[in-house]
């Protein structure tokens, strides 16, 4: 158990700092960065990549945003294993929908419960 | 067209000038810092999902869709509080990249938009910082599953 966490701190700590990286070196937006790294998570579980990783590091390759990519390509696999190129477009959320629905949901609550600061 | 090289001069003279004013990013700081944010909050989200492992019969593999949930839903506290922009302050890119700062983007516009109404304001604007990733996550996510079905589809 304490080796996932050391790893899942080194390995989610590595993707951020690439993420840092793409900041300051590559002088990108925070918005080009994050759809970048998505779609740097798509391709990697094209390739079989980030389901090893997941394996290897838990949390520390669940948490970061690519693997948003990861779960959307997860997701669309599986409904085209069973429905074929269709699948692809109706399975996309299968996986991912837990985030997208948290989001919009803790947002408007947020919405209802928060004001504004500054 | 002198004119226009006109311009082309101007612009070379502004890039030096901004050049020599521009402070130096200390990226090797940054990288730490966002190192050392972004590695606690991935250990927590090893925590989160050991609890839902034990607790609620979860699997290493299933479990990542409620801890995702979960870090979400920790984003809008802290968003609300105050506190995530101060560790967006500190920890730059690891912050941002796991996905509490998918979740605080989210929130922080619903929050910054209610003044203009539920409807115009948080439902219009609620996935203003964060809707180019959802877009370019299907449509990549889109392009390989395809690739993908039709290879195996195939016969590969």
């Amino acid at each position: 158990m304490l080796p996932m966490f050391f790893w899942a701190f080194v390995v989610g700590g590595i993707i951020c700092v690439i993420g840092q990286l793409l900041f300051d070196v590559a002088k990108l937006t925070p918005a080009h960065t994050l759809s970048l790294l998505v779609v740097i998570g798509a391709v990697l579980d094209g390739l079989g990549l980030y389901e090893p990783l997941m394996d290897f590091a838990g949390a520390g390759a669940t948490v970061p945003i690519t693997s948003f990519g990861n779960s959307l390509v997860h997701g669309a696999m599986q409904e085209a294993e069973k429905h074929g190129i269709v699948g692809v477009v109706t399975g996309m959320f299968e996986v991912t929908s837990a985030g997208i629905s948290a989001a919009i949901i803790f947002g408007f609550i947020g919405a209802l419960v928060f004001r504004p600061k500054g | 067209m002198a004119n226009q090289t006109n311009d082309n001069a101007a612009q070379k003279a502004y890039k030096q000038l901004q050049g020599k004013h521009e402070t130096q990013r200390p990226v090797l700081k940054n990288c730490l810092r966002a190192f050392l944010v972004g590695g606690i909050i991935c250990a927590i989200g090893q925590a989160v999902m050991y609890f839902y492992i034990y607790f609620f019969n979860f699997t290493e593999q299933t479990a990542g869709n409620p801890t995702t949930a979960t870090m979400v839903f920790f984003a809008l506290l802290l968003t609300g509080f105050g506190v995530y922009d101060r560790l967006a302050q500190f920890g730059g890119a690891g912050s941002a990249v796991p996905v509490t700062g998918f979740g605080n983007a989210v929130i922080s516009a619903a929050i910054e938009h209610r003044s203009e109404g539920y409807v115009l304001g948080v439902g219009g604007n609620i996935f203003k910082l964060a809707g180019s990733v959802i877009v370019f996550g299907v449509f990549s996510a889109f392009v390989v599953a395809l690739i993908k079905t039709i290879f195996i589809q195939l016969g590969g």
